[in-house]
């Protein structure tokens, strides 16, 4: 990579090196190619952003990232490490974490219950000691809670604490996914359309929320979002992918006037 | 106190305690039903079939002798020593690991996503698979279990009520026993599902497989372990069905009285299938009591089917199931 060194951004954030690097990835269903020789990397305590327009590979890509779709050619390396095939199980217990475009919960499960979820990858008390909350079970329970208590508060969800997710409406259930995705303490976390389906009030307040997790945890982030404004304003770095290729790469500055982006967005001519 | 009444008393007792057999069977087809959403219609048969191990190995049988013979032309039947109960009990418990890992192997893993329906059929056929596997390797003939579990008469129970009611009440040791063990399993499986880590990923499994692979929870790990619990509560159920009937192949069969149980129960409820077994049994034993003698008796044989029934038009969710809720 060229820019090795952290930085400092206008806001007083630390951007460290390189954590994640995808390496002329491409995906193929059958005879589509969703993605195509597509490369970038994501940097330590950044906000990095993938967008482009309906249908650009931007999930897949996502899915990627997390394991649940393995590209056909390229390489992910994670921590300056190439990262084997893995299932998306072990990419989340490499501290990888994420929340769906359609929501994922566990809807019969209580919110509490539900940001526990997140915490598995740091239990490791053995069956006995939790069956009889002894020694290292309790400890460890006691201390889970105490992680997953601050992420709810931080989330302004205490009042829904203990209500099965179910019943919440649309906004409150992305809220909890972003609770559970945090509890697990992630190198980094992957967001595809936190905002999707929300009103303005709700995109506003999550908004903050992904900015206060950045800002207050130092959390690596990577999201897609279709809103331009909410992109422009929250991220550090973007990528634009149009049809499974990259087509701009760049502070939110430079991607805006990059004239392949303008076409994608706008259309463009033909002749 | 009436004499009647004192008989209706006894007979509810002997009931609850018929009913904890019943509710044991059901236990197991919760257990794989919550998990993996799979009806297992081979649970019965599993039990059946760890009742078999667990003499077989007990007695020192050479598993598949009739194969082995028929092959090589030698006449073995028998190892020629006797393995302690605790101890078979712990060999049969590996067996019963081991089955849940293949039957996930070999079978269900490649139909993770498919139909319920579908993953019913595969459950038939691992049904009659492992009833005829059973056979192969432990032969049919009925065989005695005893692992030194209590039997007979509880007398202290007979002395007490002959004293109260001038009757002593007939209840079997090993009946109480049963019901012991029954509410231990309960407790230990209730513990296990809501207070540690491996039965919250268990209920997270049950509920959303994306979800549950994106906070690191293996779907296969999960898939073994819960078979090879319900492999361990039709170990339980074996023993208890074995001990006090015989390891016959009709053992099987009484799967299919675990059927009613769950609809009473609740398809999802651990609580919901003792009870539902209770009730079951309480209810077959008191109605052939009262009303068997005016039709002709033999009214346990289909008693449970009928009260199934009527729970279906009534709560189809049964007592505990989760509540169906329909939004359009």
């Amino acid at each position: 990579m060229s820019t090795q060194e952290s930085y400092v951004t206008d806001d007083g954030r630390t951007i460290g090196p390189t954590v994640m690097e995808m390496k002329n990835i491409t995906l193929r269903f059958g005879g589509v190619n969703a993605i195509t020789d597509i490369s970038f990397d994501i940097r330590e305590g950044e906000i990095r952003a993938i967008i482009g327009p309906n249908g650009a590979g931007k999930s897949s890509m996502l899915n990627v990232i997390s394991g649940f779709y393995v590209p056909q050619e390229g390489e992910v390396w994670y921590k300056g490490a190439k990262r084997p095939q893995m299932k998306p199980y072990e990419v989340a217990q490499q501290g990888i974490a994420r929340t769906f475009q359609n929501i994922a919960l566990f809807e019969g499960m209580s919110v509490l219950d539900n940001v526990m979820t997140g915490r598995i990858r740091q239990m490791n008390a053995g069956l006995l000691s939790q069956a009889l909350w002894k020694g290292k079970a309790q400890k460890e329970e006691v201390e889970n809670r105490e992680v997953v208590e601050k992420i709810i508060d931080f989330l302004e969800i205490q009042a829904i604490r203990k209500t099965p997710v179910g019943r919440l409406p649309y906004g409150l259930k992305k809220r909890v996914e972003l609770a559970r995705a945090l509890a697990a303490e992630p190198s980094i976390l992957l967001l595809d359309e936190p905002m999707a389906g929300m009103n303005v009030e709700e995109k506003e307040d999550m908004s903050r929320f992904v900015l206060d997790v950045n800002d207050e945890f130092g959390t690596t982030i990577a999201l897609i979002e279709h809103d331009m404004g909410v992109v422009m304003d929250l991220s550090d770095r973007v990528v634009v992918m149009d049809y499974g290729k990259k087509i701009g790469d760049g502070t939110p500055d430079e991607v805006r006037n990059n004239q392949a982006v303008i076409d994608a967005y706008l259309g463009v001519a033909h002749d | 106190m009436p004499e009647q009444l004192i008989f209706a008393m006894e007979v509810f007792l002997n009931g609850l305690m018929a009913g904890v057999l019943y509710a044991l069977v059901a236990l197991g087809f919760v257990l794989i039903y919550k998990a993996s959403g799979i009806f297992n219609y081979a649970q019965g048969v599993m039990a059946l079939f760890a009742a078999l191990t667990l003499v077989g190995i007990m007695e020192g049988q050479v598993p598949f002798s009739h194969l082995i013979n028929a092959a090589l032309g030698t006449d073995i039947h028998h190892f020629g020593w006797h393995v302690p109960g605790f101890v078979a009990i712990l060999l049969t418990m590996g067996v019963m690991v081991i089955l849940a890992w293949l039957v996930q192997k070999v079978v269900f893993r490649h139909l993770v996503g498919q139909e319920p329906i579908i993953l019913f059929m595969a459950t038939i056929g691992l049904a009659y698979f492992l009833e005829g596997f059973g056979d192969l390797m432990w032969g049919s003939e009925i065989k005695t279990m005893n692992v030194g579990l209590p039997q007979g008469m509880n007398l202290a129970i007979d002395e007490v009520t002959y004293g109260i009611f001038g009757y002593g009440f007939f209840i079997d040791n090993l009946d109480i026993v049963a019901t012991v063990i029954a509410a231990l399993l309960v407790v230990a499986l209730v513990i296990f599902a809501q207070y540690t880590k491996q039965g919250r990923a268990m209920r997270a499994v049950a509920d959303d497989h994306q979800a549950a692979l994106s906070v690191g929870i293996s779907l296969n790990f999960i898939w073994v372990m819960v078979w090879s619990v319900a492999g361990f509560v039709a170990l339980v159920a074996g023993i208890m069905w074995g001990t006090k009937s015989g390891v016959q192949f009709s053992l099987s069969l009484i799967a299919l009285k675990a059927l009613p149980v769950l609809m009473l129960g609740g398809f999802t409820s651990i609580p919901g299938a003792i009870v539902g077994g209770l009730i079951i049994g309480v209810g077959e034993k008191l109605f052939e009591f009262a009303i068997g003698p005016m039709v002709g008796g033999a009214t346990e044989n289909w008693f449970a089917y009928v009260l199934a029934l009527i729970f279906l038009v009534f709560r189809p969710q049964g007592l505990f199931g989760e509540k169906i809720i329909e939004r359009v």
